[in-house]
């Protein structure tokens, strides 16, 4: 993993010391709210509905069990106990006071952990595919290039006041688990004919209101000049991106209205003055940062571990765990493991001090001492032995961890809603338990497969339901939550964007809503067919007969 | 309005032209000028004998600019019509790094004392700050922060240069 040396260590202690100062200042008066709000919010601080809310950075989904130890100890000393995963590996704390957010920064840069650019309109912290460096379908490592990434973004004197936020995404594998294709940047590394390394460059890609699918800028940008290259992109979006309007201020719509050609033009005549100066990017310092990332120490142990595979054999308990939560890894012998923070009926997201105390323990035990967090709001054990499988899934089993239902259909990824977020119109948290305890079953959701359910609680998509395999947005019908259902759409590297299958639905409705799709889908689907494939193999067409038939706009 | 220059409140010599104001009597005169105005009477401008400033709004594109305009100006005002809109700096790294610019640039509108470590880095030596004590609010601002990841041309190191040991390579050869 990545450590900080002398100076990534000064800047966010600099940084948290001048983040006491700015709350010093505006608890003076010196600064009105309005001038204080982007410094906080460029420090990870929000105001919510009920109380401050702090925003941690877990660049690029990496995390120590040193780290994690850290993240319990801030949930149970500053707030109440528990943090919240969210789509963007940040966690969340819900609960800080003001007074204690520099404090919390201080501890959080003894771990080298900051909130710096988790929130504001500025570059926010960059995510990555969370198998970075251990999944067995790997091209190139996106932890090294979201790093470079990281460092060139933070407290970037230029683009710290941008028209408004900008996301950048990371894969290094042919499967893309980090979205990048609806992100304001998406970076793909990949090898060309020769070996050497670059990069496609998507750009304009995102949800919120005006949902689109980014556009290649550059097909294969050579590594070494990728920061030049976005130093290109971000001057064009700082300097024409709109500023009237804050719904129409994302680099999307810039690349939407001049199109993609014209942005390219623009860009690369920026960079004609930035290619080959100083941002051109050291191959020794690549190899400095690679250096960190460098594989852990491995046993050498048989492919197949038969112990393991006994297991599997006689539980089937466990063999329906393994079935969902292990997937491939590139060293023999040893497994990537997620672990759902989706307890049937739970809060998806969310962990207790304890869980992550525990988490940390595993990671120890278990994982060389390294976790991950994904955008689906799920955690990873990223280097267990197989022969470990068995101990661990029993001791996740004992700390409520183990539930058998990643990528299934209550593995539901959902904001936070109107329970916390003062920009919400409907609940999601509600609708993703009552949805979850409805599909308890395991046997039925293993049944029904992958299927990925996006709840957002408001138009701003922060659960990208229009990248849901069946999507659910919240909106306020004259004061009463409805409920707008997507299917068909998808995140991965075939990204596309659902489509209404009916009318929006009450609250009380939505479950039997999802219910009508599931069943419809299980009807029709052919032997071995996923969700997705048979959305696409049919069309909207059978689902939406399906959901007109059944009134589900009427009343319950 | 105090204006800051080299960490010190300094007296502004230079009289701020609108686009209706009359061309100044005195030729000697050192005036600031509207860029568009500017652009629309470059002929004219190029006999004043004066130093001459322009000032440029949010959303004008400098690189409008000739070498030749360039060498006529030793100010540009960059203006920030709230704190929040960036756009100024993108400009005054392009005069700076781009153009070569080498005079004054001054930075005007809703100048924050939490940007001025910013907007130094992005090449602006010029500051109307809308406070009394702008000299201590500097010196303040200035110490937050020692080390940074991005190469500016303000002269100072970028962590990168530091890490690799270019920094000290670029120093030597300069010396």
């Amino acid at each position: 993993m990545y450590r900080y040396d002398e100076f990534d260590r000064t800047l966010v202690l600099e940084r948290a010391r001048q983040f006491r100062n700015q709350v010093a200042r505006r608890q003076s008066g010196e600064i009105t709210e309005d001038q204080f709000k982007p410094l906080r919010l460029m420090n990870g601080v929000y105001l919510q509905l009920h109380a401050y809310m702090l925003r941690i950075n877990i660049p690029y989904g990496t995390l120590s069990s040193r780290q994690m130890r850290t993240l319990a100890h801030v949930a149970r000393t500053y707030d109440k106990g528990y943090g919240h995963f969210t789509t963007r590996q940040n966690i969340q704390y819900n609960w800080p006071t003001l007074e204690e957010i520099p404090e919390i920064l201080e501890v959080l840069a003894e771990a080298e952990m900051h909130g710096i650019q988790s929130s504001g309109n500025c570059i926010r912290n960059v995510t990555a595919d969370q198998y970075g460096g251990v999944v067995a379908e790997e091209v190139e490592d996106p932890r090294v290039w979201s790093e470079l990434v990281r460092q060139w973004s933070t407290l970037h004197p230029e683009f710290s006041f941008l028209p408004r936020k900008f996301k950048i995404a990371v894969t290094g594998s042919p499967s893309d688990r980090a979205a990048v294709k609806v992100h304001d940047i998406g970076l793909r590394a990949h090898k060309n004919a020769e070996g050497k390394i670059g990069f496609e460059i998507i750009v304009g890609g995102g949800l919120g209101r005006t949902p689109y699918i980014g556009k290649t800028i550059a097909e294969f940008m050579p590594a070494e000049h990728l920061l030049s290259y976005l130093e290109a992109i971000l001057r064009v979006y700082n300097r024409y991106g709109r500023r009237d309007n804050k719904y129409k201020a994302r680099i999307k719509i810039l690349v939407d209205d001049i199109g993609i050609e014209e942005y390219r033009r623009q860009a690369d005549e920026e960079w004609e003055s930035l290619k080959d100066g100083a941002l051109t990017v050291p191959q020794e310092e690549v190899e400095r940062i690679r250096a960190y990332f460098a594989p852990p120490a491995y046993e050498t142990l048989p492919a197949r571990d038969s112990g393991y595979e006994a297991k599997l054999f006689e539980d089937a308990e466990f063999r329906a765990w393994a079935k969902v939560a292990i997937t491939a890894h590139r060293q023999p012998g040893y497994a990537i493991v997620d672990i759902s923070l989706k307890p049937i009926g739970g809060i998806p997201g969310d962990a207790s001090a304890d869980q992550m105390d525990a988490l940390a323990d595993l990671a120890d035990e278990y994982s060389l001492s390294e976790l991950r967090v994904a955008h689906e709001q799920n955690l990873v054990l990223p280097n267990v032995r197989q022969s470990d499988l068995y101990a661990l899934w029993q001791k996740l089993k004992a700390h409520d961890l183990a539930t058998a239902n990643i990528g299934l259909i209550s593995d539901v990824i959902a904001c936070p809603g109107m329970d916390y977020c003062a920009l919400a119109t409907a609940r999601s948290i509600p609708v993703a338990q009552r949805l979850s305890k409805h599909f308890a079953s395991l046997e039925k959701q293993h049944d029904i497969g992958r299927l990925h359910v996006n709840i957002s609680g408001c138009i701003n998509a922060c659960a990208h339901h229009h990248v849901g395999h069946i999507g659910i947005l919240g909106v306020d019908k004259r004061g009463e939550e409805f409920y707008q259902i997507t299917i068909g759409g998808r995140a991965d590297e075939f990204a596309k964007l659902g489509d209404r299958v009916g009318p929006a639905v009450s609250y009380d409705r939505v479950i039997d809503a999802i219910d009508v799709i599931v069943n419809t889908y299980l009807k029709l689907r052919q032997p071995g067919e996923k969700f997705i494939a048979t959305v696409e193999r049919l069309g909207i067409g059978p689902f939406k007969e399906a959901f007109a038939e059944e009134n589900l706009d009427a009343a319950a | 309005m105090p204006l800051l220059e080299n960490g010190h409140i300094v007296e502004d010599t230079w009289q701020t032209l609108t686009e209706e104001d009359p061309s100044p009597a005195n030729p000697a005169a050192a005036v600031i000028v509207p860029f568009a105005r500017y652009l629309a009477e470059r002929e004219a401008w190029a006999a004043h004998e004066g130093p001459l400033g322009l000032a440029v709004k949010a959303g004008e594109d400098v690189e409008q600019l000739t070498a030749e305009d360039l060498s006529r100006v030793s100010l540009v005002a960059l203006d920030f019509p709230k704190f929040n809109d960036g756009r100024a700096f993108s400009s005054a790294r392009i005069l700076r790094e781009r153009l070569g610019f080498t005079g004054r640039i001054r930075a005007t509108g809703e100048v924050l004392r939490d940007q001025l470590l910013f907007m130094q880095r992005c090449g602006f030596d010029s500051y109307l700050i809308p406070r009394a004590d702008a000299e201590e609010a500097w010196a303040a601002a200035l110490k937050e922060l020692s080390v940074w990841y991005q190469p500016t041309a303000d002269g100072r190191p970028w962590i990168t240069a530091l890490r690799t040991g270019r920094w000290e390579r670029q120093e030597q050869a300069a010396e």
